[in-house]
């Protein structure tokens, strides 16, 4: 019975979103085609991270300065996902007109009032207190204006909730205070991502910061390295207490709740990039020092990176590293290129096992 | 004729109560210890929240200093002034603290004691020709809990609360951060502090639901009672309804910590999410607990200044009352990031727009009220005209966040930050300087100083438009809430939202000035200093009023 309202309340809802059809990817953003390849830029120093220093590591690229990362422009970050792009429309063609409309309009009409009706001009004043007309037209107008809003929002909405068939699985681990990432469609190896610090706080052997790594704060030393052009699976949880996995430049948040497996899912630019985030849920003292690097390569660099890391890419027979199939779930025939269903994408490996799946999205 | 109140003329109760029995006040201590009086127990409120809001306020002003640059400068130092050298987790264990005791003493001991305590104990009884609250010794302990409770607070920053001294949960206390995130006695003084200052909410509440319900003068019926007295009805409903909530959902904190329980634990069979549930369930109407009594004071201020009654009284008062309703079913909108269905975001998303609909009649109303009046802009006006300006730009970033899917991008951004400190800082605390402008004279029986006062508008206008502005670019550009230390990018505004500050602070300093000044030498207030705008009873009582007034009950005709 409830089911059935639900359903049909979403079908309402749905159906109101389809009458607002609208190219809603017209703005589709511009994204620099530019990508520096890193050697050549920074002189191959040992202290560099950014040049493959280990015998097998792909050549991790600098990022593109004004994309994936924070500039003190008044926009939003480029957005480089198709629902970034939805997103930055809605906010810019819509939500920003609104804002800025009522706000003049309330601001025009009491400039109006203090200078037309103040005591000098209008000693006199009237003692009306009441017009029905007007006040169900200022009712209702704003109720227009917000179903005028509300048919893109929940478009929006449904666009996000109905992600395309993954390419590519990638478990995002909150903890005090870093990310590790784990690839359940390649053999489950794990990379664990810190902030890279500063040169001059950087002590005995950790790596400093370069720029070809990325901004100050943003910077860390394993990026979560995906494919161009895939649909990442993102399925964040935590080990201790809640972090929050985003990626702005993709429209991405998503909460890592210990205990807790959340869905969430971008498609990966059809170049290579890097894109950086910032955790978004208050989890302790260093907070603010967790940040998150999205690597976008080509499918050819990633599959010598998965092996670099252990792992094996899926239809490739064997593991280069047998340990890092352990946990790996089993599916019928690794062959088949399809993702990995995300129920048996959970391996024991969290201290805290996974007790509720309460995947966010609902994948039709 | 007029809706609001009675007018002086209709007002029939004997003069000169004051001179004999009516003006007897006990001596100092048990006047102001042991105080039944809702005017002295206002005024102690009042008192109290602007110690707070000092506090509170100094702290928001070590953050602005800290962020005003990139890199951590000062942590450190303050750090080792009050705890001893410490550790670079230390410190910024110690920006949490910050971040933390900000949030709270600017709500639980600065806008609630000021709003509700202050100005509504003082008002409500004397705008619905009631000698006293109903239960004036529970009056009294609503007020001496907050002293326990702002001690605990204070005090918990000095015992260990995990990486460092102090809470450094957020005011919002999630778990997992809160229960075994934070070991150490600090978080459970805190805990405790928001445990008494939820039990005095609450016997204030009912004290007001009892008073305004059953104490109204003969012939005020509630469709004649003056639109602060709704607000604060209003308010007092949302307390009673919204702070039992808390209460049980930070004593599972509490027993989570202490206790082995595992309610928000998900080891145990618990999950984290339920605080959050819990939390904005009380959170939630919490917003409007603060601004609502600050829609009915603008109200009788506009009304006050333009000469005219309130355009539309009737869906004034149930735009309140509307707004308090479905406040109560908005509060995952706080929690869209959480990993919620599309359904429910979809339900939250317009649950939450629909606010905007009584919100918009109330902006609408005070301009028609102010529409065809005759508009004098003495300091209370200002505010108050301030107010609706900076309000309806809070109210508008509100429905950008109310969508679900925009706040896969601005959820704990710093966009949230102004958001919310529009409809706070320069809205709920717009109000309440607009309130103690234009009531000072009746508290004091002394005016303020008009050139100071309009000096103290216009710089703090500019002050906190300058500081929390900017914080909309910071948002949009994507820098998280509760940051210490942020990427270079986030310098350019960071810098200017701490001049803002700086232009706020000197703002301040006059505002301080002139109540010293107009305390110790303003000149003495008439009865009514505001002219034929002032309709409700407080103004037909002398400035200030006698110590007991009404002992014998005016009659609205």
């Amino acid at each position: 019975m409830l089911k059935t309202i639900r359903g049909t309340v979403l079908a309402m809802l749905m159906g109101l979103a389809a009458l607002g059809a609208q190219p809603a990817f017209a703005q589709a953003t511009t994204i620099p085609q530019t990508v520096t390849p890193h050697p050549g830029v920074v002189a191959p120093t040992p202290a560099s991270p950014v040049v493959a220093g280990k015998p097998g590591d792909i050549v991790h690229i600098a990022p593109t300065p004004g994309v994936g990362m924070p500039t003190d422009k008044i926009d939003l970050q480029p957005q480089v996902t198709p629902i970034g792009a939805e997103a930055v429309w809605f906010h810019d063609k819509i939500l920003v007109t609104m804002m800025a409309a009522i706000s003049a309009l309330v601001l025009v009409l009491l400039i109006w009032v203090v200078i037309r009706y103040n005591a000098r001009r209008n000693p006199v004043p009237s003692q009306t207190h009441h017009n029905t007309v007007i006040e169900i037209i200022w009712t209702l107008l704003p109720v227009i204006i917000l179903v005028l809003i509300a048919v893109p929002s929940i478009r929006l909405l449904a666009h996000q909730y109905s992600p395309p068939k993954a390419d590519l699985t990638v478990k995002a681990i909150g903890n005090q205070w870093y990310w590790t990432y784990q690839y359940p469609d390649n053999g489950d190896f794990e990379v664990v991502s810190n902030m890279l610090k500063e040169k001059n706080e950087a002590t005995g052997k950790e790596k400093a910061r370069t720029d070809a790594d990325g901004p100050r704060l943003l910077a860390v030393d394993e990026r979560m390295v995906v494919p161009e052009g895939a649909v990442v699976k993102v399925i964040t949880t935590s080990n201790d207490v809640i972090h929050s996995w985003a990626i702005p430049a993709f429209w991405v948040k998503m909460d890592a709740v210990p205990g807790r497996l959340n869905e969430t899912w971008f498609k990966a630019p059809d170049h290579p990039g890097v894109y950086f985030g910032q955790c978004s849920e208050l989890c302790g003292a260093r907070h603010a020092f967790m940040p998150i690097a999205v690597e976008v390569v080509t499918k050819a660099q990633f599959a010598q990176w998965v092996a670099y890391k252990g792992g094996t890419m899926p239809g490739a027979k064997g593991a280069a590293n047998p340990d890092a199939t352990v946990g790996s779930p089993a599916t019928e025939g690794k062959a088949a290129s399809g993702p990995v269903p995300t129920d048996a994408a959970v391996p024991g490996t969290t201290a805290k096992p996974a007790t509720t799946s309460q995947p966010a999205v609902a994948q039709n | 004729m007029t809706d609001i109140a009675a007018h002086p003329s209709h007002f029939h109760a004997e003069h000169g109560d004051e001179h004999h029995d009516a003006d007897h006040k006990p001596a100092f201590f048990q006047r102001w210890f042991m105080s039944t009086n809702h005017k002295d127990i206002g005024t102690l409120y009042l008192i109290f929240a602007i110690f707070a809001g000092i506090i509170g306020g100094t702290i928001s002003g070590l953050m602005r200093v800290e962020l005003a640059h990139p890199g951590i400068q000062y942590l450190g130092h303050w750090y080792e002034m009050l705890h001893g050298a410490g550790t670079a987790d230390q410190a910024h264990h110690f920006w949490n603290v910050l971040v933390t005791a900000h949030g709270l003493i600017m709500v639980f001991f600065m806008v609630m004691p000021a709003m509700i305590g202050g100005f509504g104990n003082w008002f409500v009884p004397i705008m619905i020709g009631a000698p006293d609250m109903a239960f004036p010794r529970m009056n009294n302990i609503s007020f001496w809990l907050l002293i326990p409770s702002f001690t605990l607070l204070l005090g918990s920053s000095f015992f260990s609360g995990g990486t460092g001294p102090g809470a450094g949960t957020g005011w919002t206390v999630y778990a997992p951060l809160s229960t075994s995130g934070s070991p150490g006695p600090a978080v459970d003084m805190a805990i405790l502090s928001l445990h008494l200052a939820g039990a005095s909410s609450i016997l204030g509440a009912i004290n007001f639901i009892t008073t305004i319900l059953n104490m109204r003068a003969p012939g005020m019926t509630l469709h004649k009672m003056p639109l602060f007295a709704w607000s604060v009805l209003v308010t007092a409903f949302l307390l009673l309804l919204a702070l039992p909530v808390l209460a049980a959902a930070i004593t599972m904190l509490l027993t989570d910590r202490n206790f082995g329980t595992t309610f928000y634990d998900a080891s145990g069979g618990g999950d984290p999410i339920l605080y959050q549930h819990l939390f904005w369930f009380f959170g939630h109407p919490e917003v409007y607990i603060m601004i609502l009594p600050g829609f009915g004071m603008v109200s009788h201020i506009i009304s006050t200044f333009s000469k005219k009654p309130i355009f539309g009284y009737l869906g004034m008062a149930y735009a309140m009352v509307a707004i308090g309703v479905v406040g109560f079913v908005v509060w995952a909108h706080h929690m869209f990031t959480t990993g919620m269905a599309v359904d429910t975001k979809m339900y939250f998303t317009a649950a939450t727009m629909v606010i905007a609909v009584p919100t918009g009649i109330k902006i609408f109303s005070w301009i028609a009220t102010m529409w065809e009046g005759s508009l004098s802009f003495q300091t209370p006006m200002l505010w108050a005209i301030g107010f609706i300006f900076m309000f309806t730009v809070g109210g508008v970033t509100g429905v950008l966040l109310a969508n679900g899917g925009i706040d896969n991008y601005f959820q704990d951004t710093y966009y949230v930050v102004a958001h919310f400190h529009y409809v706070l800082s320069l809205g709920a605390v717009f109000s309440l300087f607009a309130g103690f402008y234009y009531w000072f004279p009746k508290m004091s029986g002394r005016m303020y100083n008009e050139l100071l006062g309009k000096i103290h508008f216009w710089v703090f206008f500019v002050g906190v438009n300058v500081l929390f502005f900017p914080m909309h670019f910071l948002g949009m550009q994507g820098m998280p809430r509760r940051y210490p230390d942020y990427p270079d990018a986030y310098a350019h505004w960071n810098g200017i939202a701490t001049d803002g500050y700086m232009i706020m602070v000197a703002g301040m300093a006059v505002f301080f000035v002139n109540v010293i000044y107009s305390l110790v030498a303003g000149p003495k207030a008439p009865a009514n200093p505001w002219g034929e705008g002032a309709t409700t009873l407080e103004w037909t009582l002398p400035s200030p009023p006698p110590y007991h007034q009404f002992e014998q009950l005016p009659r609205i005709d």
